[in-house]
């Protein structure tokens, strides 16, 4: 086991900037996940720890050992990758005991880390078949197992579940998060599904062009996010902004307010539901537009003062199409940020 | 029932352009089974029959022991097997190179490959055969497989590449991470998989060889290729000793070209399976 520490990578393309000045610390034993849109610079920070990519500048340490210019094999980690990247002329046994054979252990030693690694993820049936006659869930769990079975210092996962189907992704979600618990691996897992990293993560970075946001544990992450983009990104509905103006050390509208020490225009954040419906008097007036029932509640989409805001109500909720209701927001569970930098005050 | 008036014209122009094709690929071909089997009586008979009236081998054995025949046709093993090998051991590098680096120039380098192809070789005749002779190349099975080589290896970079590129790039990564160098990588993961494909550029490679008559005869006087003897040997004999010649020569590219097919039809961009 060992920890991952990256101190000021940056990485360019030509002249487009994908990862600028780059500092991240992954704790042995710590399960962090990387999340951002498509094209932030998630995986090429992971390819540039792999080894498969190279940096323009900055180191990558893993435990004590500067591995900035090594080449992978040479890094101890393993990797499972989006496409699994499964070897098609190996049997599942020899795909798992790659890695094992490449370190020239004996054989009772990679016959038992072999089997182990296929007990804990169920592939011990089908060690003499090949993968062509594997179901993509299968393949995967190959993919795992052959990262496990070394026994990596590091373990780094590229998008792996996001070529599964939804109920079987939601399965081998649960089913990693265990194995991994159980085997206490350094993780490192790059994702743009916010629902794997909430569930998975102890910690989430959120990265957006080429720099990291913010990293904290996930709740933290969805309540108290540290920019805009951030709030924005994580959530479903994302957070709800409101545009306000502070002054005279307070911030208000009609129904709320706050003690505020900044002065000027700044973005109340606010989670749909961190909110409570009362009567329109008693809150911040809300028109009801849209209601979706969504089973387990309602979501509202209406507008406050000429703002797109989402909130979410109890599925039994008397509510029609057209009402104005008012909202009442908890000081405690608000963000603001400046409008000008989208950073948080 | 009633198809478009416009689809079943361009049907009907699909299938007679191949029925074209085939009868100028096969006629020859089948003329040349029918002289080679049935003697003389076959290859002077007019109207021709599909089958010869009678079936013999005895041209092919008369041919068979022709002097010099066998040593032509060592020859002819010998330089193909070296172009083979040769033409896989250049051309394999710089097809993976083509597949797997993006490089300044890799498309003029991939249109460079193949104009080598439109140099034509009898003006090249002269001065080679200076060179050779200076060499101490000429009149040798390695000479000719040189100019060979020559001539098969843009085709066996151009298989190759096309077989690497279709091998996922993520399978050698992951060999790299789980601790192999670039050449383990290669040798462990990417042979292996490109080995069916490797095989049939080699094969293609020993055609080209194998076929080839014009180089072979221009350097050589002892040591003819097969082809080359046959050219000067059987311009002197009968018609009918002739298309048994041809059908040896003509059988084992027939049959190879026919094994590899599915890959040369992958050079071109052209997917079947």
């Amino acid at each position: 086991m060992a920890a991952i520490t990256i101190e000021g990578v940056s990485k360019r393309f030509g002249a487009a900037m994908a990862l600028e000045q780059l500092d991240l610390t992954v704790a042995d034993g710590e399960f962090v996940a990387l999340l951002g849109p498509s094209g932030c610079g998630k995986t090429t920070l992971l390819r540039i720890i792999a080894g498969l990519e190279t940096r323009s500048s900055g180191r990558v340490l893993i435990g004590d050992r500067d591995v900035s210019d090594l080449p992978p094999a040479q890094r101890g980690l393993a990797m499972v990758f989006q496409n699994y990247a499964v070897f098609p002329h190996l049997t599942v046994f020899e795909n798992v005991a790659f890695g094992l054979r490449m370190q020239k252990r004996d054989e009772a030693t990679i016959d038992r880390q072999v089997k182990r690694a296929a007990d804990l993820l169920q592939i011990g049936p089908y060690l003499d078949r090949y993968p062509a006659k594997l179901s993509g869930g299968q393949r995967q769990r190959v993919a795992v197992a052959r990262a496990l079975a070394v026994e990596p210092a590091v373990l780094l996962m590229d998008e792996p579940l996001s070529n599964l189907d939804a109920l079987l992704r939601l399965e081998m979600r649960a089913e990693l998060k265990s194995v991994l618990k159980e085997a206490g691996t350094t993780t490192l897992y790059v994702t743009h599904d916010q629902t794997e990293a909430m569930g998975l993560a102890d910690r989430i970075a959120v990265m957006h062009k080429g720099v990291i946001e913010q990293i904290d544990e996930p709740t933290r992450i969805y309540s108290k996010p540290s920019s805009l983009f951030v709030g924005g990104f994580v959530g479903s509905p994302p957070m709800n902004f409101l545009n306000l103006v502070a002054s005279g050390g307070s911030l208000a509208c009609d129904g709320f307010s706050m003690p505020l020490t900044h002065q000027g225009p700044v973005l109340l954040g606010f989670r749909g539901e961190d909110v409570a419906l009362v009567e329109a008097s008693r809150g911040v007036g809300f028109e009801v537009k849209v209601i979706e029932p969504m089973g387990s509640h309602l979501l509202l989409t209406g507008v406050v003062n000429g703002e797109r805001i989402r909130v979410v109500a109890p599925p039994q909720a008397d509510i029609a199409r057209g009402m104005t209701i008012g909202l009442q927001l908890d000081a405690a569970r608000v963000v603001v940020m400046d409008t000008q930098t989208g950073k948080a005050l | 029932m009633t198809k478009p008036a416009g689809s079943s014209f361009k049907g009907w122009l699909y299938g007679s352009g191949v029925a074209v094709l085939c009868v100028w690929v096969l006629l020859p071909i089948g003329l040349i089974g029918l002289g080679a089997f049935g003697g003389r009586p076959a290859v002077y008979q007019w109207p021709k029959t599909l089958m010869p009236a009678s079936l013999s081998l005895d041209q092919l054995a008369v041919f068979l022991k022709i002097d010099g025949v066998w040593n032509a046709a060592l020859n002819s093993v010998l330089a193909a097997s070296m172009t083979m090998v040769m033409a896989l051991l250049l051309g394999a590098p710089a097809g993976y190179a083509l597949a797997r680096f993006s490089f300044r120039g890799a498309t003029m380098f991939r249109l460079m490959i193949l104009l080598t192809r439109a140099f034509p070789l009898a003006i090249l005749a002269l001065p080679l055969t200076v060179l050779f002779i200076r060499a101490g190349l000429y009149d040798t099975a390695f000479g000719v497989s040189l100019v060979h080589t020559a001539l098969a290896l843009p085709f066996a970079a151009m298989i190759t590449a096309s077989l690497f590129a279709g091998i996922p790039r993520e399978l050698e990564e992951a060999a790299w991470v789980f601790g192999c160098t670039r050449w383990q990588a290669f040798v462990k993961v990417v042979l292996p998989l490109a080995l069916p494909g490797m095989a049939a550029a080699a094969i293609f490679a020993f055609v080209i060889s194998w076929n080839e008559v014009f180089a072979a005869s221009v350097l050589t006087v002892q040591q003819r290729t097969l082809t080359a003897y046959l050219l000067t040997v059987l311009s002197e004999s009968p018609l009918h000793y002739r298309f048994a010649g041809g059908f040896i020569l003509i059988v084992p590219s027939v049959v190879f070209i026919f094994a590899v097919r599915r890959y040369l039809f992958a050079l071109w961009g052209v997917t079947s399976r």
